[in-house]
Protein backbone atom coordinates (compact mmCIF):
# COMPACT_ATOMS: atom_id res chain seq x y z
CA UNK A 1 0.00 0.00 0.00
CA UNK A 2 0.78 3.65 -0.85
CA UNK A 3 1.91 5.73 2.69
CA UNK A 4 2.92 9.31 2.76
CA UNK A 5 5.37 10.13 5.16
CA UNK A 6 6.17 14.11 6.24
CA UNK A 7 10.00 13.94 7.05
CA UNK A 8 11.57 13.79 9.52
CA UNK A 9 10.67 10.52 9.36
CA UNK A 10 9.57 9.45 13.23
CA UNK A 11 10.10 5.88 15.08
CA UNK A 12 6.13 5.78 14.94
CA UNK A 13 6.31 5.90 10.82
CA UNK A 14 9.01 3.43 10.91
CA UNK A 15 7.17 0.68 13.05
CA UNK A 16 4.18 1.39 10.97
CA UNK A 17 6.16 0.48 7.62
CA UNK A 18 6.11 -2.94 6.03
CA UNK A 19 8.92 -4.50 3.69
CA UNK A 20 6.71 -4.07 0.14
CA UNK A 21 5.26 -0.33 1.03
CA UNK A 22 4.71 2.35 -1.47
CA UNK A 23 6.04 5.58 0.16
CA UNK A 24 6.45 8.87 -0.86
CA UNK A 25 8.34 11.20 1.20
CA UNK A 26 7.72 14.96 1.62
CA UNK A 27 10.34 17.32 3.17
CA UNK A 28 13.87 17.31 3.42
CA UNK A 29 16.64 14.65 3.13
CA UNK A 30 20.66 14.23 3.03
CA UNK A 31 22.49 12.78 0.11
CA UNK A 32 25.70 11.17 0.18
CA UNK A 33 27.30 8.05 -2.23
CA UNK A 34 30.95 6.42 -2.00
CA UNK A 35 33.57 9.11 -1.51
CA UNK A 36 31.10 11.09 1.20
CA UNK A 37 30.47 7.86 3.12
CA UNK A 38 34.33 7.52 3.03
CA UNK A 39 35.11 10.69 4.46
CA UNK A 40 32.40 10.58 7.40
CA UNK A 41 32.94 7.27 8.31
CA UNK A 42 37.15 7.75 8.66
CA UNK A 43 35.66 10.88 10.84
CA UNK A 44 33.74 8.67 13.00
CA UNK A 45 36.37 6.03 13.23
CA UNK A 46 38.97 9.16 14.75
CA UNK A 47 36.08 10.05 17.09
CA UNK A 48 36.10 13.57 15.12
CA UNK A 49 32.64 15.63 14.70
CA UNK A 50 31.22 15.35 11.21
CA UNK A 51 30.35 18.41 9.29
CA UNK A 52 27.31 17.46 8.69
CA UNK A 53 24.02 16.63 11.39
CA UNK A 54 22.92 13.03 10.57
CA UNK A 55 21.02 12.47 13.37
CA UNK A 56 17.33 11.51 12.82
CA UNK A 57 17.74 11.79 9.01
CA UNK A 58 17.34 9.71 5.76
CA UNK A 59 20.45 9.42 3.17
CA UNK A 60 19.77 9.38 -0.41
CA UNK A 61 22.42 7.24 -2.46
CA UNK A 62 22.92 9.57 -5.28
CA UNK A 63 25.11 12.04 -7.32
CA UNK A 64 23.33 13.86 -9.68
CA UNK A 65 23.85 14.94 -13.13
CA UNK A 66 24.38 18.76 -13.52
CA UNK A 67 20.76 20.48 -13.68
CA UNK A 68 19.97 22.23 -17.09
CA UNK A 69 18.78 25.91 -16.72
CA UNK A 70 15.52 26.16 -15.70
CA UNK A 71 15.53 23.05 -13.17
CA UNK A 72 16.07 22.41 -9.61
CA UNK A 73 17.74 19.63 -10.05
CA UNK A 74 19.18 17.42 -12.54
CA UNK A 75 18.44 14.02 -13.14
CA UNK A 76 19.07 11.88 -9.69
CA UNK A 77 18.03 8.37 -9.30
CA UNK A 78 19.63 6.21 -6.70
CA UNK A 79 23.21 4.64 -6.81
CA UNK A 80 23.65 0.61 -5.14
CA UNK A 81 23.29 0.50 -1.99
CA UNK A 82 25.99 -2.40 -1.35
CA UNK A 83 29.18 -0.06 -1.95
CA UNK A 84 28.43 1.65 1.27
CA UNK A 85 27.52 -1.54 3.32
CA UNK A 86 31.10 -0.98 5.22
CA UNK A 87 29.93 2.60 6.28
CA UNK A 88 26.47 1.95 7.39
CA UNK A 89 26.28 0.80 10.37
CA UNK A 90 28.15 3.23 11.82
CA UNK A 91 26.25 5.61 10.52
CA UNK A 92 23.03 4.27 11.62
CA UNK A 93 24.56 4.21 15.14
CA UNK A 94 24.80 7.63 15.31
CA UNK A 95 21.29 8.04 14.79
CA UNK A 96 20.80 7.88 10.75
CA UNK A 97 16.93 6.66 10.46
CA UNK A 98 17.32 5.60 6.91
CA UNK A 99 18.53 5.38 3.29
CA UNK A 100 17.65 5.52 0.03
CA UNK A 101 19.46 3.29 -2.14
CA UNK A 102 18.69 0.51 -4.80
CA UNK A 103 19.41 -3.01 -4.46
CA UNK A 104 20.70 -5.83 -1.94
CA UNK A 105 22.38 -4.91 1.41
CA UNK A 106 24.85 -7.21 3.47
CA UNK A 107 23.85 -9.23 6.70
CA UNK A 108 25.43 -6.26 8.91
CA UNK A 109 23.40 -3.62 7.37
CA UNK A 110 20.37 -5.74 7.63
CA UNK A 111 21.37 -6.44 11.28
CA UNK A 112 21.98 -3.03 12.09
CA UNK A 113 18.87 -1.62 10.45
CA UNK A 114 16.93 -4.04 13.33
CA UNK A 115 18.91 -3.01 15.88
CA UNK A 116 18.94 0.54 15.52
CA UNK A 117 14.92 0.63 14.49
CA UNK A 118 15.55 2.09 11.14
CA UNK A 119 14.26 1.35 7.43
CA UNK A 120 15.65 0.86 3.97
CA UNK A 121 14.09 2.17 1.21
CA UNK A 122 14.72 1.68 -3.01
CA UNK A 123 14.19 3.90 -5.84
CA UNK A 124 14.03 2.89 -9.19
CA UNK A 125 17.32 3.00 -10.55
CA UNK A 126 17.90 4.58 -14.08
CA UNK A 127 14.43 6.62 -13.21
CA UNK A 128 16.75 9.87 -12.66
CA UNK A 129 14.64 11.85 -14.99
CA UNK A 130 11.32 11.09 -13.26
CA UNK A 131 12.83 11.11 -9.83
CA UNK A 132 13.83 14.63 -10.02
CA UNK A 133 10.69 15.88 -10.92
CA UNK A 134 9.87 15.00 -6.90
CA UNK A 135 13.16 16.93 -5.97
CA UNK A 136 12.31 20.84 -5.26
CA UNK A 137 15.62 22.36 -4.26
CA UNK A 138 19.15 21.16 -3.48
CA UNK A 139 21.74 22.86 -0.88
CA UNK A 140 25.65 21.81 -0.69
CA UNK A 141 26.26 20.66 3.15
CA UNK A 142 29.78 19.86 2.66
CA UNK A 143 32.05 17.83 0.44
CA UNK A 144 31.68 20.46 -2.56
CA UNK A 145 35.14 19.52 -3.98
CA UNK A 146 33.88 15.92 -4.78
CA UNK A 147 31.40 17.23 -7.55
CA UNK A 148 28.21 15.05 -7.66
CA UNK A 149 29.51 13.32 -4.93
CA UNK A 150 29.39 16.26 -2.61
CA UNK A 151 26.89 16.18 0.26
CA UNK A 152 23.46 17.76 -0.44
CA UNK A 153 20.42 18.44 0.81
CA UNK A 154 16.86 18.23 -1.33
CA UNK A 155 13.45 19.46 -0.44
CA UNK A 156 11.47 16.93 -1.83
CA UNK A 157 7.47 16.58 -2.34
CA UNK A 158 6.07 12.90 -2.99
CA UNK A 159 9.65 11.27 -3.78
CA UNK A 160 8.43 7.98 -4.78
CA UNK A 161 10.28 5.09 -2.94
CA UNK A 162 9.41 1.29 -1.73
CA UNK A 163 10.19 0.04 1.51
CA UNK A 164 13.25 -3.21 0.48
CA UNK A 165 14.20 -3.81 4.29
CA UNK A 166 11.33 -2.30 6.91
CA UNK A 167 12.61 -2.69 11.05
CA UNK A 168 12.04 -6.15 11.40
CA UNK A 169 14.79 -6.74 9.11
CA UNK A 170 11.52 -8.66 6.28
CA UNK A 171 13.79 -7.89 3.19
CA UNK A 172 11.90 -8.01 -0.40
CA UNK A 173 15.23 -8.86 -2.11
CA UNK A 174 14.95 -12.52 -0.66
CA UNK A 175 11.15 -12.44 -0.46
CA UNK A 176 9.69 -11.45 -3.74
CA UNK A 177 11.97 -13.08 -6.41
CA UNK A 178 11.18 -16.53 -5.42
CA UNK A 179 7.90 -16.15 -6.00
CA UNK A 180 8.53 -15.35 -9.69
CA UNK A 181 10.88 -18.46 -10.21
CA UNK A 182 10.13 -21.32 -12.45
CA UNK B 1 44.89 5.44 -53.16
CA UNK B 2 43.54 8.52 -52.69
CA UNK B 3 44.19 9.97 -49.39
CA UNK B 4 40.75 12.04 -47.71
CA UNK B 5 41.34 14.39 -45.71
CA UNK B 6 38.93 15.17 -42.57
CA UNK B 7 39.51 17.70 -39.99
CA UNK B 8 39.75 16.72 -36.12
CA UNK B 9 36.81 18.99 -35.38
CA UNK B 10 34.75 16.78 -37.17
CA UNK B 11 35.36 14.39 -35.12
CA UNK B 12 35.13 16.25 -31.61
CA UNK B 13 32.17 17.09 -33.11
CA UNK B 14 30.42 13.91 -33.99
CA UNK B 15 31.66 12.50 -30.64
CA UNK B 16 30.06 15.21 -28.77
CA UNK B 17 26.43 14.49 -30.58
CA UNK B 18 26.54 10.82 -30.41
CA UNK B 19 27.25 11.10 -26.42
CA UNK B 20 24.45 14.05 -25.88
CA UNK B 21 22.12 11.93 -28.05
CA UNK B 22 22.52 8.74 -26.39
CA UNK B 23 22.15 10.02 -22.27
CA UNK B 24 18.70 11.84 -23.96
CA UNK B 25 17.14 9.47 -26.18
CA UNK B 26 16.94 5.51 -25.44
CA UNK B 27 16.81 3.31 -28.82
CA UNK B 28 13.99 2.32 -29.94
CA UNK B 29 15.28 -1.17 -29.85
CA UNK B 30 15.27 -1.00 -25.99
CA UNK B 31 11.78 0.92 -25.60
CA UNK B 32 9.89 -1.41 -27.64
CA UNK B 33 11.59 -4.04 -25.62
CA UNK B 34 10.20 -2.40 -22.60
CA UNK B 35 6.54 -2.10 -23.87
CA UNK B 36 6.51 -6.19 -24.59
CA UNK B 37 8.15 -6.65 -21.51
CA UNK B 38 5.36 -3.82 -20.29
CA UNK B 39 2.19 -6.67 -21.63
CA UNK B 40 3.96 -9.98 -20.30
CA UNK B 41 5.27 -8.99 -16.91
CA UNK B 42 2.95 -10.50 -14.57
CA UNK B 43 4.19 -9.33 -10.90
CA UNK B 44 2.32 -5.90 -10.47
CA UNK B 45 5.14 -4.29 -8.61
CA UNK B 46 7.12 -5.33 -11.72
CA UNK B 47 4.35 -3.29 -14.19
CA UNK B 48 4.32 -0.32 -12.12
CA UNK B 49 8.51 -0.49 -12.43
CA UNK B 50 8.54 -0.65 -16.23
CA UNK B 51 5.99 2.10 -16.42
CA UNK B 52 8.21 4.22 -14.51
CA UNK B 53 10.83 2.93 -16.84
CA UNK B 54 9.07 4.13 -19.68
CA UNK B 55 7.49 7.39 -18.59
CA UNK B 56 11.14 8.69 -17.52
CA UNK B 57 12.94 7.48 -21.04
CA UNK B 58 9.86 9.86 -22.19
CA UNK B 59 10.60 12.48 -20.38
CA UNK B 60 14.48 12.34 -20.71
CA UNK B 61 13.98 12.40 -24.55
CA UNK B 62 11.21 15.14 -24.50
CA UNK B 63 13.18 17.51 -22.08
CA UNK B 64 16.81 16.41 -23.79
CA UNK B 65 17.87 15.36 -20.35
CA UNK B 66 19.49 12.64 -19.53
CA UNK B 67 17.65 9.56 -18.47
CA UNK B 68 19.75 8.22 -15.63
CA UNK B 69 22.22 10.50 -13.65
CA UNK B 70 24.92 7.96 -14.31
CA UNK B 71 25.88 9.09 -17.76
CA UNK B 72 28.82 6.57 -17.83
CA UNK B 73 32.51 6.49 -19.05
CA UNK B 74 32.20 7.45 -22.36
CA UNK B 75 33.28 4.11 -24.69
CA UNK B 76 34.35 4.17 -28.68
CA UNK B 77 34.64 1.60 -30.55
CA UNK B 78 36.28 3.36 -34.17
CA UNK B 79 36.44 1.89 -37.23
CA UNK B 80 39.01 3.89 -39.14
CA UNK B 81 40.03 3.91 -42.43
CA UNK B 82 43.32 3.39 -43.55
CA UNK B 83 42.67 6.14 -46.51
CA UNK B 84 41.81 8.84 -44.02
CA UNK B 85 44.45 11.71 -43.17
CA UNK B 86 43.35 14.03 -40.42
CA UNK B 87 44.19 17.46 -40.18
CA UNK B 88 44.38 19.96 -37.22
CA UNK B 89 45.02 17.28 -34.36
CA UNK B 90 45.64 14.24 -32.92
CA UNK B 91 42.56 11.38 -33.24
CA UNK B 92 42.78 10.78 -29.75
CA UNK B 93 42.37 14.20 -28.52
CA UNK B 94 39.63 15.26 -31.04
CA UNK B 95 37.48 12.10 -29.34
CA UNK B 96 38.71 13.39 -25.75
CA UNK B 97 37.50 17.06 -26.73
CA UNK B 98 34.23 16.04 -27.93
CA UNK B 99 33.64 14.04 -24.94
CA UNK B 100 34.53 17.14 -22.34
CA UNK B 101 32.32 19.49 -25.09
CA UNK B 102 29.16 16.47 -24.75
CA UNK B 103 29.85 16.37 -20.91
CA UNK B 104 29.95 20.18 -20.27
CA UNK B 105 27.71 21.98 -22.40
CA UNK B 106 25.07 18.79 -22.19
CA UNK B 107 24.95 18.67 -18.37
CA UNK B 108 25.81 14.96 -18.63
CA UNK B 109 27.24 13.89 -15.16
CA UNK B 110 31.12 13.99 -14.79
CA UNK B 111 32.04 10.71 -13.12
CA UNK B 112 35.66 9.76 -13.97
CA UNK B 113 38.62 10.07 -11.83
CA UNK B 114 42.09 10.07 -12.44
CA UNK B 115 43.82 7.49 -10.33
CA UNK B 116 42.04 4.12 -9.89
CA UNK B 117 43.23 3.38 -5.96
CA UNK B 118 45.25 6.42 -4.70
CA UNK B 119 43.96 9.75 -5.71
CA UNK B 120 40.45 9.22 -6.82
CA UNK B 121 39.91 12.70 -8.08
CA UNK B 122 37.31 13.79 -10.67
CA UNK B 123 38.93 14.57 -13.45
CA UNK B 124 35.67 17.33 -14.06
CA UNK B 125 35.30 16.77 -17.51
CA UNK B 126 34.78 12.77 -17.96
CA UNK B 127 37.99 12.45 -19.89
CA UNK B 128 39.53 10.02 -20.83
CA UNK B 129 36.90 7.91 -22.83
CA UNK B 130 37.93 4.66 -23.95
CA UNK B 131 38.70 4.15 -26.64
CA UNK B 132 38.80 1.14 -29.14
CA UNK B 133 39.97 1.56 -32.80
CA UNK B 134 40.12 -0.79 -35.41
CA UNK B 135 41.94 -0.30 -38.86
CA UNK B 136 39.84 -0.83 -41.73
CA UNK B 137 40.45 -0.32 -45.43
CA UNK B 138 38.73 2.47 -46.89
CA UNK B 139 38.15 6.71 -46.52
CA UNK B 140 35.55 6.47 -44.01
CA UNK B 141 35.77 6.87 -39.80
CA UNK B 142 32.80 4.82 -38.12
CA UNK B 143 31.99 5.90 -34.71
CA UNK B 144 29.68 3.96 -31.90
CA UNK B 145 29.96 5.76 -28.95
CA UNK B 146 27.94 4.64 -25.57
CA UNK B 147 28.09 6.13 -21.83
CA UNK B 148 28.88 2.72 -19.43
CA UNK B 149 26.81 3.14 -16.42
CA UNK B 150 28.87 1.35 -13.73
CA UNK B 151 26.40 -0.03 -11.38
CA UNK B 152 25.94 -2.50 -14.06
CA UNK B 153 29.72 -2.43 -14.89
CA UNK B 154 30.73 -3.07 -11.80
CA UNK B 155 28.32 -6.66 -12.15
CA UNK B 156 30.35 -8.11 -14.96
CA UNK B 157 33.10 -11.06 -15.05
CA UNK B 158 35.73 -13.04 -16.92
CA UNK B 159 36.72 -16.89 -17.01
CA UNK B 160 39.60 -18.40 -18.79
CA UNK B 161 37.04 -21.82 -19.42
CA UNK B 162 38.67 -24.81 -21.22
CA UNK B 163 37.41 -26.63 -24.00
CA UNK B 164 36.17 -29.34 -22.25
CA UNK B 165 33.30 -26.76 -20.48
CA UNK B 166 31.85 -26.73 -23.70
CA UNK B 167 28.59 -24.92 -24.28
CA UNK B 168 27.10 -26.26 -20.88
CA UNK B 169 30.00 -24.77 -19.67
CA UNK B 170 29.40 -21.23 -21.10
CA UNK B 171 25.80 -21.56 -20.30
CA UNK B 172 26.62 -21.96 -16.51
CA UNK B 173 29.06 -18.63 -16.30
CA UNK B 174 26.83 -16.60 -17.90
CA UNK B 175 23.72 -17.55 -16.13
CA UNK B 176 25.49 -17.58 -12.60
CA UNK B 177 27.11 -13.95 -13.28
CA UNK B 178 23.89 -12.64 -13.86
CA UNK B 179 22.40 -14.45 -10.85
CA UNK B 180 24.92 -13.47 -8.51
CA UNK B 181 24.19 -9.45 -9.73
CA UNK B 182 20.42 -10.19 -8.58
CA UNK B 183 18.60 -7.14 -8.00
CA UNK B 184 22.17 -4.76 -8.29
CA UNK B 185 22.38 -3.85 -11.76
CA UNK B 186 19.12 -2.48 -12.65
CA UNK B 187 17.36 -5.16 -14.38
CA UNK B 188 15.67 -5.20 -16.62
CA UNK B 189 19.35 -5.91 -18.16
CA UNK B 190 21.25 -6.03 -21.39
CA UNK B 191 23.77 -8.76 -21.40
CA UNK B 192 26.58 -8.95 -23.63
CA UNK B 193 28.48 -12.24 -23.95
CA UNK B 194 32.04 -12.07 -25.63
CA UNK B 195 33.34 -15.67 -26.28
CA UNK B 196 36.78 -16.90 -27.73
CA UNK B 197 39.98 -14.48 -28.35
CA UNK B 198 42.37 -14.21 -25.55
CA UNK B 199 41.73 -12.53 -21.95
CA UNK B 200 41.48 -8.77 -23.58
CA UNK B 201 39.40 -9.59 -26.58
CA UNK B 202 36.79 -11.70 -24.68
CA UNK B 203 36.08 -8.29 -22.50
CA UNK B 204 36.23 -6.40 -25.35
CA UNK B 205 33.30 -8.23 -27.42
CA UNK B 206 31.48 -8.50 -24.19
CA UNK B 207 31.36 -4.74 -24.68
CA UNK B 208 30.94 -4.43 -28.00
CA UNK B 209 28.14 -6.87 -27.72
CA UNK B 210 26.26 -4.24 -25.01
CA UNK B 211 26.18 -2.22 -28.03
CA UNK B 212 24.73 -3.84 -30.73
CA UNK B 213 21.08 -3.40 -30.73
CA UNK B 214 18.91 -6.31 -28.74
CA UNK B 215 16.40 -6.77 -31.56
CA UNK B 216 19.34 -8.35 -34.09
CA UNK B 217 21.01 -12.05 -33.26
CA UNK B 218 24.19 -13.27 -33.87
CA UNK B 219 24.96 -14.35 -37.42
CA UNK B 220 25.56 -17.86 -36.83
CA UNK B 221 22.00 -19.62 -35.95
CA UNK B 222 24.06 -21.78 -33.11
CA UNK B 223 24.89 -18.52 -30.88
CA UNK B 224 21.51 -17.05 -32.10
CA UNK B 225 19.76 -20.16 -30.64
CA UNK B 226 22.07 -19.60 -27.34
CA UNK B 227 21.27 -16.06 -27.46
CA UNK B 228 17.29 -16.99 -27.12
CA UNK B 229 17.64 -19.84 -24.36
CA UNK B 230 19.72 -17.73 -22.19
CA UNK B 231 17.57 -14.72 -22.27
CA UNK B 232 14.80 -17.32 -21.22
CA UNK B 233 16.60 -18.90 -18.35
CA UNK B 234 17.45 -15.60 -17.24
CA UNK B 235 13.71 -14.39 -17.31
CA UNK B 236 13.07 -17.68 -15.23
CA UNK B 237 15.38 -16.36 -12.28
CA UNK B 238 12.19 -14.53 -11.22
CA UNK B 239 14.58 -10.73 -10.63
CA UNK B 240 12.16 -8.82 -12.50
CA UNK B 241 12.44 -5.35 -12.79
CA UNK B 242 14.59 -3.26 -10.22
CA UNK B 243 14.83 -6.94 -8.82
CA UNK B 244 11.62 -6.63 -6.85
CA UNK B 245 10.33 -9.70 -8.30
CA UNK B 246 8.86 -10.75 -11.64
CA UNK B 247 9.40 -12.26 -14.68
CA UNK B 248 11.46 -9.69 -16.53
CA UNK B 249 14.90 -10.08 -15.54
CA UNK B 250 16.91 -9.03 -19.23
CA UNK B 251 15.72 -7.55 -22.07
CA UNK B 252 18.36 -9.29 -24.43
CA UNK B 253 21.33 -11.14 -24.34
CA UNK B 254 24.08 -10.38 -27.63
CA UNK B 255 26.65 -12.77 -28.15
CA UNK B 256 30.06 -11.95 -30.07
CA UNK B 257 32.66 -14.26 -30.74
CA UNK B 258 36.23 -14.72 -32.23
CA UNK B 259 38.45 -17.44 -32.96
CA UNK B 260 40.65 -18.34 -30.48
CA UNK B 261 43.74 -20.32 -28.73
CA UNK B 262 43.52 -24.78 -28.88
CA UNK B 263 43.76 -24.38 -24.93
CA UNK B 264 41.24 -21.31 -24.44
CA UNK B 265 37.80 -20.51 -23.97
CA UNK B 266 37.48 -17.56 -22.50
CA UNK B 267 34.01 -16.00 -21.72
CA UNK B 268 33.15 -12.43 -20.48
CA UNK B 269 30.08 -11.11 -19.52
CA UNK B 270 29.48 -7.40 -19.82
CA UNK B 271 26.37 -6.40 -18.12
CA UNK B 272 24.10 -3.26 -19.02
CA UNK B 273 21.14 -1.65 -17.44
CA UNK B 274 17.92 -0.93 -19.09
CA UNK B 275 19.41 2.11 -19.90
CA UNK B 276 21.72 0.35 -22.52
CA UNK B 277 23.14 3.94 -24.50
CA UNK B 278 25.00 3.75 -27.44
CA UNK B 279 24.74 5.49 -31.10
CA UNK B 280 26.88 5.26 -33.84
CA UNK B 281 27.33 7.77 -37.08
CA UNK B 282 30.21 7.88 -40.27
CA UNK B 283 32.49 10.46 -40.97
Amino acid sequence: MTKKINLPITDNDINNLNAGDTVLLTGSIITGRDAAHKRLFELIEQGKELPVDIKGEIIYYVGPAPAKPGYAVGPAGPTSSYRMDKYTPSLLDLGLKGMIGKGARSRAVTDSIVKNGCVYLVAIGGAAALIAKSIKSEEILCYDDLGTEAVRRYEVEDFPCIVAIDSRGNNVYETEPPKYQK
Amino acid sequence: MEVRVIDAAEVTAAVKKLLMDCNYFIGADIMDALTNARGTETSPVGKSVLDQIIENDKIAAKEEIPLCQDTGMAVLFIEYGDRVCLKNGSFEDAVNEGVRQAYGEGYLRKSVVSDPVFDRVNTRDNTPAIIHTKIVSGDKIKITAGGKGFGSENMSAIKMLTPSYGVEGVKQFILDTVRAAGPNPCPPIVVGVGIGGTFERAAQLAKKATFRAINTSNPDSRYAELEDELLCEINKMGFGPAGLGGNTTALGVNIETSPTHIAGMPVAVNICCHAARHAETEI
